[in-house]
């Protein structure tokens, strides 16, 4: 297909938009919703990895927050108490929690389905607890205070709140792009076929362990990474950067946005928080409208916003073609998009 | 060759294969005969590496490969087409068949002249190569399965009940192309329900019954005898 073709694609102009509006946002919106859409970014980054597990793998792994949690904390240990850069710290930690995940995955990829579920979740409390019972490295329930901002990067500095949300957006381009990069790829190809069939994909000549570490590797580096982030951007952190309940929260994004989707987790993060804010009078009641949301999507819009409205387009485009191949004789036809 | 010496498969207490004794001898077509949980997918499943035998030995071109795992299997030349055709469904017809190259995708001259060998094999997949595989009629499927198990460039050749749910016309032509497949110099192991069929294009036949091989000979002996053709053929 030639590239030219390419740029009147919906998707390519969804994402030009997507890019000025987010460029443009701290022009246009107080320093508050700046902030809560940097977290969302932050966020998102971490849902990615998730869809990468999930979506495209077909492993639920519950352990999540505990990934972000040891971004966070690494990072934010790192920066605080040995004043090692931000920009080293934040490779030195997205790589060692990829490499802890392969150490787990190495024992949890010996289960499948709802055990695997079920054990990373409790890998995941255990992260958590040993985040708050560590006192003499993390603080405990007191956490670290007064991380470091990220330290200027040549000429640019990080120290307003526009700029950092400028460095975040950074972050989650460069994360969408890889994604995009490796679910397009033969090894995306690969983790699909795993997540169809595992036996297949062995009778093809797929290692299943090795790629599976690899899927889990990659999620633990961008969530680590997000969580290293977390540490720079809001600058305390407790162990609740660990909570289980923050999986849950991905997990949530990720449905409402739509799995094996490279737009899911930034929709559904953003949709989610947005909804958030608009509940907040609600307090902790916002939840049941969250149950009550998530039941619907999982029923109804299996695929999230982003698959549905795929579905809907692609009906639209079927309905459109046929009404000008009536009209017209000869239209050449564009090859259908996937993913 | 392949042999497959004193195999036995247990789950748990339960023995689906017994001292299974079969071979393979290069440029045979052997069908392997059996009623629905006679154990020949266990059999299959045993011999590309995804279960593990209690005992015996399968040996491959004078190399033991029991408890190799099947990724591994893959590339000594043993390759399988599972039953149920088992495609990815939303990919294309193309990458369906590379991923069948998966084991040798670095040899890309190789992997390009296994797809043009697939495609002259069966040249509506050429047609359809950009649609998914999910829209393909049964017997188009199948021939994607089929096709994506030679991508590997097998010497052996695993087929698990390929005519199932295939309508009869789609069958003949099915089992003349598995027949096309084996004079081309692929030794092939067929499991089939439809003995009458296999029986006619297959060398040397195994009847699997309860987990055992309670006979094996030259396939035109096994379609002229009483029993066999009582439980398999009918009539």
């Amino acid at each position: 297909m030639a590239g030219q073709k390419k740029w009147f694609k919906g998707s390519t102009l969804l994402v030009v938009l997507f890019l000025l509006a987010a460029l443009a946002l701290p022009q246009f919106v107080s320093r508050y919703y700046i902030q809560v859409i940097a977290m969302s970014f932050i966020f998102a980054i971490a849902v990615y990895g998730l869809n990468l597990m999930e979506g495209y793998l077909g492993l639920l792994s519950l352990a999540q927050a505990g990934f972000f949690g040891i971004g966070a904390y690494m990072s934010g240990l790192l920066t605080l108490k040995i004043h090692v850069s931000f920009w080293l710290a934040l490779p030195i930690t997205a790589l060692l929690t990829a490499v802890l995940a392969v150490l787990i995955g190495f024992i949890s990829f010996r289960t499948r389905g709802h055990y695997f579920v079920i054990l990373t979740l409790c890998i995941g409390v255990i992260i958590n607890l040993v985040i708050e019972k560590w006192e003499s490295l993390t603080g405990g329930v007191r956490g670290l205070i007064g991380i470091p901002k990220p330290s200027p990067l040549g000429p640019l500095t990080f120290n307003t709140l526009e700029s950092q949300y400028y460095l975040v957006l950074a972050f989650l381009i460069l994360t969408v792009f890889v994604m995009q990069r490796v679910v397009n790829s033969l090894v995306g190809r690969t983790f699909v076929s795993i997540r169809n069939s595992e036996e297949l994909a062995a009778t093809l000549g797929i290692n299943v362990m090795a790629n599976k570490l690899l899927a889990f590797a990659i999620a633990a580096f961008f969530t680590g990474m997000a969580g290293a982030l977390y540490a720079g951007f809001i600058r305390f952190i407790g162990p609740d950067v660990s909570n289980p309940n923050l999986t849950f929260e991905f997990l949530l994004y990720l449905l409402i946005g739509g799995q094996a989707t490279i737009a899911g987790p930034i929709v559904g993060t953003l949709v989610a928080s947005g909804l958030t804010e608009g509940l907040q009078f609600f307090q902790e009641y916002r939840m049941v409208i969250f149950g009550a949301l998530l039941m619907i999507m999982v029923k109804f819009f299996p695929w999230g916003i982003v698959g549905f409205s795929k579905m809907l387009w692609s009906k639209y485009q079927k309905h459109f073609m046929k009404k000008a191949s009536e009209g017209t004789a000869t239209m050449s036809t564009a090859k259908g998009g996937e993913i | 060759m392949l042999k497959v010496k004193n195999l036995s498969v247990a789950f748990g207490s339960y023995r689906a294969l017994q001292d299974i004794e079969l071979e393979i001898n290069p440029g045979e077509l052997v069908v392997l005969l059996g009623a629905n949980g006679a154990g020949k997918s266990t059999l299959f499943r045993a011999i590309s590496g995804l279960i593990r035998p209690s005992a015996g030995t399968i040996e491959y071109n004078g190399k033991t490969i029991t408890g190799q795992p099947a990724h591994q299997v893959v590339r000594y030349g043993i390759s399988q087409c599972p039953e149920g055709r088992q495609l990815f469904p939303m990919m294309s017809v193309e990458k369906n068949l590379l991923l069948g190259a998966y084991a040798r995708r670095k040899d890309r001259e190789g992997v390009r002249r296994s797809l043009r060998l697939v495609y002259d094999l069966f040249p509506i997949l050429q047609e359809k190569g950009h649609l998914s595989a999910g829209s393909l009629s049964g017997g188009q499927q199948q021939m994607v399965a089929i096709g994506r198990a030679l991508m590997s460039a097998p010497q052996l050749l695993l087929l698990d009940e390929p005519s199932i749910g295939l309508a009869p016309l789609v069958v003949k032509q099915m089992f003349e192309t598995i027949q096309r497949i084996n004079e081309a110099g692929t030794m092939v192991l067929l499991a089939e329900q439809n003995a009458n069929m296999a029986l006619k294009i297959s060398h040397r036949g195994y009847v699997l019954e309860n987990g055992r091989v309670v006979m094996h000979d030259k396939s035109e002996a096994l379609a002229g005898n009483e029993e066999v053709k009582k439980a398999y053929i009918g009539g």
